[in-house]
C-alpha cells in the first residue's frame, strides 16, 4: 500500500515537472514577437500581430486587420513619453502627405492614462486614428522594448520595417519615408 | 484582569474602525500598486507613468475616494495586473490558494514520510537479537581491553 502511494506520489512529481516543462516550451515557442524587428530587418516581412482596441479618437474600436488593403504606419507611443512629442508632428505630416495614397497612420497609446492620451492628441494636432491599450497586451506581440516604437506594414499587414526609438533624426525620417513607400507599393 | 482585556479589545477595535473610516494613506496605495512600465511597486518606482499615477492617487485621495474606488479606477485604465496582491475572488482567488494548497500537500507529505521512517526505525525483534554465544565472545574480546 505505502509503495503504492509511493509510486503514485512520484507519477504526480514527474507529471507536474512535465507539465512545467511544456508550458515553458510553449511559452518560448508562441513569444516570437522580439524576431518580429529582426525578421523585417532581414526582409522577411513578418506578419503583424492583429489586435482590436478602443478608440481615443471617437467612440467604437478598431481592429488592425480590418485595414488590410491599405499601407499602415503604427506608432506606439504614451503621453509620457518625451521622444514621442517630438516625433508626433512628423506623423501628423506623415499622415497627410500619403493618406490619399493608401497610407494610414495609427496611434497606439499605452500604459497611460485616457485622460492625458487625449491631452497629447490635441495638443499636437493629430488626426489620425488613435487606438488605446492601457495594460499594454498588444505589445509583446510586437516585441516592444520601449516608446516609442514604430511599425511601417504593407498592404497585407506584414512588416516591412520596425524602428526602435523616436523617428527624428533625419536619417531615420529618411529611412522611414522610405519604408512607407514600400509599404505602398 | 479580564476587565482589561476587554477595554484594550475595545480600543482596538474602536482604532480599526477608525483607520478604516479614514481617508486611503497614499503611501500605503502606492505600496499596493504596480507601476505597468517597469513593474515594481510605486512606491520603488521613478517611472514617469508612476509619478502620474502617484500624482492621480493624491488628487483622488484629496476628492473623497475611498481606496477601492482609486484602485478600481488604476484598474480601468491600467488592467488587473496593476494590483500588486491579486484579487481575492475569480481567477485570483488561484494565487491564494494554490500556495495554500502546495503547503497543505507539503505538510501531508512531511506526515506520510516521517510515519514511514519511524516505522523503519523500529527495534528490532528478538529473531535479530546477537547470538548468545557471539555476544560471550564480543564480551571476552573486549574484557582484554579494559585495564
Amino acid at each position: 500500500m505505502a509503495r503504492r502511494a509511493k509510486l503514485v506520489a512520484q507519477g504526480v512529481a514527474v507529471g507536474l515537472v512535465a507539465l512545467l516543462f511544456i508550458l515553458l516550451s510553449w511559452t518560448l515557442l508562441t513569444e516570437e514577437g522580439g524576431n518580429l524587428a529582426a525578421a523585417a530587418a532581414r526582409g522577411e516581412r513578418p506578419q503583424a500581430p492583429d489586435f482590436t482596441l478602443e478608440r481615443l479618437d471617437r467612440e467604437g474600436q478598431l481592429t488592425l486587420s480590418s485595414l488590410e488593403g491599405k499601407a499602415v504606419l503604427l506608432n506606439v507611443w504614451a503621453s509620457w513619453c518625451i521622444p514621442c512629442k517630438e516625433e508626433a508632428p512628423f506623423l501628423e505630416r506623415a499622415w497627410q502627405q500619403n493618406r490619399k495614397r493608401g497610407l494610414v497612420v495609427v496611434g497606439l497609446d499605452a500604459k497611460d492614462f485616457r485622460r492625458d492620451a487625449r491631452r497629447f492628441v490635441k495638443r499636437f494636432g493629430l488626426t489620425f486614428p488613435i487606438v488605446y491599450d492601457g495594460p499594454g497586451d498588444t505589445l509583446g506581440g510586437y516585441g516592444l522594448t520601449g516608446f516609442p516604437e514604430t511599425f511601417v506594414l504593407d498592404r497585407q499587414g506584414k512588416v516591412v520595417a520596425a524602428f526602435a526609438g523616436a523617428v527624428n533624426a533625419e536619417e531615420e525620417r529618411a529611412r522611414l519615408r522610405a519604408a512607407i513607400e514600400q509599404a505602398l507599393a | 484582569m479580564r476587565r482589561a482585556l476587554v477595554v484594550a479589545a475595545g480600543a482596538l477595535v474602536l482604532c480599526g474602525s477608525a483607520s478604516a473610516a479614514g481617508p486611503p494613506n497614499a503611501a500605503d496605495l502606492e505600496s499596493e500598486l504596480v507601476c505597468p512600465v517597469c513593474e515594481t511597486t510605486l512606491d520603488q518606482s521613478t517611472a514617469p507613468v508612476a509619478q502620474k499615477m502617484k500624482t492621480f492617487i493624491r488628487v483622488r485621495i484629496a476628492a473623497g475616494d475611498t481606496e477601492q474606488e482609486i484602485k478600481d479606477a488604476l484598474v480601468a485604465e491600467f488592467g488587473p495586473a496593476v494590483l500588486a496582491k491579486p484579487p481575492k475572488g475569480g481567477f485570483g482567488l488561484l494565487a491564494w490558494l494554490l500556495p495554500l494548497a502546495a503547503l497543505i500537500a507539503g505538510a501531508i507529505a512531511v506526515a506520510v514520510l516521517l510515519r514511514s521512517w519511524s516505522r523503519r526505525r523500529a527495534p528490532p525483534d528478538d529473531a535479530q537479537a546477537l547470538d548468545p554465544e557471539l555476544e560471550r565472545l564480543v564480551d571476552e574480546e573486549l574484557a582484554r581491553f579494559d585495564p
